[in-house]
């Protein structure tokens, strides 16, 4: 597709625009609809559009396989990690409460931490699916 | 309507289009069932990245159909029991939206009157999936990993190992 001349205009007007959502997705999960997994997918999607359009060369540039892979294995890493460190802190596994001075605080840090960590994990991992099956193809 | 025409239809390209629309639709009847999280997730999983995935997949197997055995009397027989049996364990279920049901008897009280001063978030949806249900959580999140992982291993295994970039990669 690298000369459609249209879609590669379009693309690259929305990109930014699917990334900034999906990052208010995550972030305002706490207040709206959404949250780590949606932001995740629509983080994702927004590669994968790049992807489309441009090529896997191209993609695999911009997300290299080697970081992306890194990236799924560290949000799963930062949820259990936050779940240890609340144990560390004298609390159950994954009780928010001890993060912080007062337990709302706590809560709001350990839902934001583990928001980070899902989105990471979810759009990393849907980021490789898509790499993988589309590279096969090209053989 | 479109099940129908998904079943019916030979050429999967327009089969994975259809249920495409097909999530679009079930997002739809979850945005009115007031599940705004439930059908945001519909949206952009069922609709948006499934309906790639698929095509990607349908550019490594060929999109048409393979002509099906004449003799299709016993799947028939075990879709209608199937069916005949999920139907007749509906029959016990509480009426919709009834607020009598146990689901709404349970722990829903306990969430819609204590999450505001307990975790302090206006999205109920978000401070019961991350905190008060913070394990299932962490669980799905494995799910998506092992996926990740699971589909990273099965296409690097058969790769061919002639290009050096891939070579680089099959030794990691």
């Amino acid at each position: 597709m690298m000369h459609h001349i249209v879609l590669r205009v379009v693309a690259k007007l929305l990109i930014p625009c699917i990334l900034v959502f999906a990052l208010y997705v995550q972030f305002h999960g706490e207040y709206g609809p959404g949250g780590g997994f949606q932001a995740g997918v629509i983080f994702a999607s927004a590669f994968i559009l790049y992807g489309l359009i441009f090529g896997l060369e191209a993609l695999r540039r911009v997300a290299p396989p080697e970081a992306i892979r890194i990236l799924i294995a560290l949000g799963v890493l930062l949820f259990a990690g936050v779940g240890f460190a609340t144990l560390l802190l004298g609390g159950n596994f994954l009780d928010y409460n001890v993060l912080a001075g007062d337990p709302v605080a706590g809560q709001h840090l350990g839902i934001l931490l583990i928001e980070v960590g899902v989105g990471t994990t979810v759009a990393a991992a849907m980021i490789t699916i898509f790499v993988y099956f589309a590279g096969r193809g090209q053989r | 309507m479109i099940a129908f025409a998904i079943i019916r239809l030979r050429g999967l390209l327009v089969v994975v289009m259809l249920s495409g629309i097909f999530s679009l639709h079930s997002a739809v009847i979850l945005l009115s069932l007031d599940a705004v999280d439930v059908a945001f997730t519909e949206a952009a999983v069922g609709a948006g990245i499934s309906t790639v995935l698929m095509l990607a997949t349908l550019s490594l197997t060929g999109s048409k159909e393979r002509e099906k055995p004449p003799h299709t009397v016993l799947p028939i027989l075990v879709v209608v029991a199937t069916g005949a049996a999920l139907i007749y364990g509906t029959l016990d279920m509480p009426r919709f939206g009834d607020p009598e049901a146990p689901v709404h008897q349970h722990v829903a009280p306990r969430y819609i009157e204590e999450s505001p001063r307990e975790v302090g978030i206006p999205n109920m949806v978000t401070s019961v999936l991350a905190s008060y249900r913070g394990y299932d959580t962490l669980g799905e999140v494995t799910v998506i990993f092992t996926a990740g992982i699971g589909v990273m291993l099965l296409l690097l295994g058969r790769k061919p190992k002639h290009n050096g970039e891939e070579g680089e990669e099959d030794s990691s």
